[in-house]
């Protein structure tokens, strides 16, 4: 700091801790109404004290969910939830992983063909190609399975132009020396490159994993068996009986969706931040 | 664009560990772009039976239907109102943590976690904090003497809507800002202040230029976002109402072709959406050309 101000310091908290409590604020509403009994809401206004009820509604969304919304026990969401988010994050890291490789560890034709190819997909998040999208896991009778949920989301520009990047510093030393020693193609991929990214892979690994947990559009359009519903997508069902949505419980199945990504971004904050401001988007 | 200056022997190798993104990216990128590309040619009967080719109809039709033209205001405002409150937010957050030391992790971690809450969640988190009957917010704002309900004012649904975009994207925004801030030399801000500048003055004429490239790379990245990741914010909420006012281009895309199934449109929709992404992408990617030539 250039000057010492006590009454800057002061401010500069006050800010700060402004900011906090209104980063904090909606999550805190959620974790009190989760916590209340199914009368409290009748009264008017939501208390901003917890109430004593935390055990049974977590317990009844886990178990059972909501009866007459359709949705599943929360339980099972969270796991479909997880399956998908692991199946995009692993099937997004293996398939960069193998590109990026082709493309910097041999000379092939085409291969500036096929590296724009990859690069198009950034261009055409699902948003703008829903139906065509749709109409094509239809006719390959991937409606209602962790392949349909899965497999489409895997493609990734993005991941594949950090490992391209990567690679690109591997000192050229480390080919040689594996070449001379007899290594083939496999052996340095495995012994050698895989080790050497380690903490790129983990860094990409959060980022994606928060990505894959957080689709809401894709499961929203080809699911339609309850029993593959996620947690994220999910709720929305929970809240369309306008008027009468027991609030409460909703809440503790906002509260069950957002922990385990959030936990994620807690305890690897470190690489969290590294592979944000490296993919950049 | 370059290889290394040894590479391995292999006429088949390179191709198959290239399959998988490629067969991917062929069939559920390429292809269904191409469909939604032919699709906005064509104009399906009212039974969906039979579809003639009618050029450029559906897109003259779209930019001659109030509808949409609304729709393109309001993703207007709420993409300008998202990037302008979460931005303005995390720049103020990052400036003050950038001036600790001993509490700027501490701070930092409370800050960044809302990046892991999926927009639906935080559409959902807004929606009950504003609920007309039972939201603490409404019970303030009625104090005040405003009747809020989002239900029937459309401002109150944008701003709700905006609240929930902008809450969830602080974090983002404000790691970046950080990020740029720690990158500016601190020997020009003490050079600064020994000529007499104060701080309001050193953030506005050597601060906030030097933070350009950052605040505009922002600008895109959540210009983006608001058009695109925040469909989420938009079905677990509003749905689009009340009377249109929330209807994003991206919710319209869905709301016509998959539960109206108009086909035609919803493609010719889908059309001028990839044409936006493109021009932000390429606007994107040479900004960040720019930043590493310097």
């Amino acid at each position: 700091m250039v000057e010492h101000r006590p009454l800057g310091n002061a401010l500069t908290h006050l800010i700060l801790i402004l900011g906090v409590a209104l980063v904090l604020f909606p999550v805190y509403v959620a974790i009190v109404a989760s916590t209340q009994g199914p009368g409290e809401f009748l009264r008017g206004t939501l208390p901003l004290l917890p109430g004593g009820h935390a055990l049974d509604n977590y317990r009844l969304m886990w178990e059972s969910g909501l009866s007459r919304s359709s949705a599943p026990p929360a339980g099972q969401m969270l796991w479909n939830s997880l399956i998908m988010a692991l199946a995009i994050t692993i099937g997004k890291l293996t398939i960069s992983l193998l590109s990026a490789f082709a493309i910097v560890y041999f000379r092939f034709p085409f291969r500036l063909f096929f590296f724009w190819l990859i690069f198009i997909t950034l261009m055409l998040p699902v948003e703008v190609r829903i139906i065509p999208t749709f109409r094509v896991v239809a006719d390959l009778g991937m409606l209602n399975s962790f392949a349909g949920l899965s497999i489409p989301l895997i493609a990734s520009a993005t991941a594949t132009f950090l490992f391209r990047q990567f690679f690109m510093t591997v000192p050229e030393e480390m080919l040689e020396a594996a070449r001379v020693d007899g290594a083939g193609p496999f052996k340095f991929f495995k012994d050698i490159l895989l080790p050497l990214s380690i903490t790129n892979i983990a860094a990409l690994f959060v980022i994606m994993f928060i990505y894959g947990w957080n689709q809401y559009l894709w499961p929203l359009l080809i699911t339609t068996d309850p029993d593959y519903y996620t947690i994220v997508m999910g709720i929305q069902s929970m809240t369309a009986d306008e008027g009468n949505t027991p609030w409460h419980l909703v809440m503790a199945a906002v509260v069950m969706a957002a922990l385990p990504p959030v936990l994620v971004i807690l305890c690897m904050q470190r690489l969290f931040v590294k592979g944000l401001t490296e993919t950049e988007k | 664009m370059q290889t290394k200056r040894m590479t391995f022997p292999g006429r088949w190798l390179p191709y198959a560990l290239l399959a998988p993104q490629v067969i991917v990216t062929l069939i559920f990128f390429i292809w269904p772009a191409g469909q939604a590309l032919y699709q906005s040619l064509l104009r399906e009967d009212a039974f969906g039976l039979s579809s003639t080719f009618v050029g450029l109809d559906n897109f003259r039709r779209l930019l001659g239907d109030p509808l949409y033209l609304n729709s393109l205001s309001v993703t207007t405002v709420f993409a300008v109102g998202t990037t302008a409150l979460s931005m303005g937010v995390a720049l103020l957050l990052a400036v003050t943590v950038n001036r600790l030391l001993r509490s700027r992790n501490l701070y930092t971690t409370l800050l960044v976690w809302p990046y892991a809450i999926a927009p639906a969640i935080a559409g959902v988190l807004w929606w009950f904090i504003f609920h007309p009957t039972i939201g603490i917010l409404p019970y303030v704002l009625e104090m005040l003497g405003y009747r809020w309900n989002h239900r029937t004012s459309s401002v109150d649904a944008m701003i709700l809507v905006i609240f929930a975009a902008a809450w969830k994207q602080i974090a983002y925004n404000f790691l970046f800002f950080l990020a740029g801030l720690q990158s500016i030399p601190q020997s020009l801000i003490e050079a600064a202040a020994i000529d007499g500048a104060g701080p309001v003055k050193r953030f506005w004429s050597i601060v906030f230029p030097l933070l350009a490239p950052t605040t505009f790379f922002l600008m895109v990245v959540n210009v983006v976002y608001a058009m695109f990741d925040t469909f989420g914010v938009i079905h677990a909420t509003t749905q689009g109402g009340p009377a249109q006012a929330t209807n994003i281009l991206v919710y319209k895309v869905y709301a016509d072709g998959f539960v109206g199934m108009n086909l035609g449109s919803s493609a010719a929709q889908s059309v001028i959406l990839m044409i936006i992404v493109i021009a932000l992408t390429v606007v994107q990617f040479r900004f960040i050309e720019r930043r590493v030539n310097y």
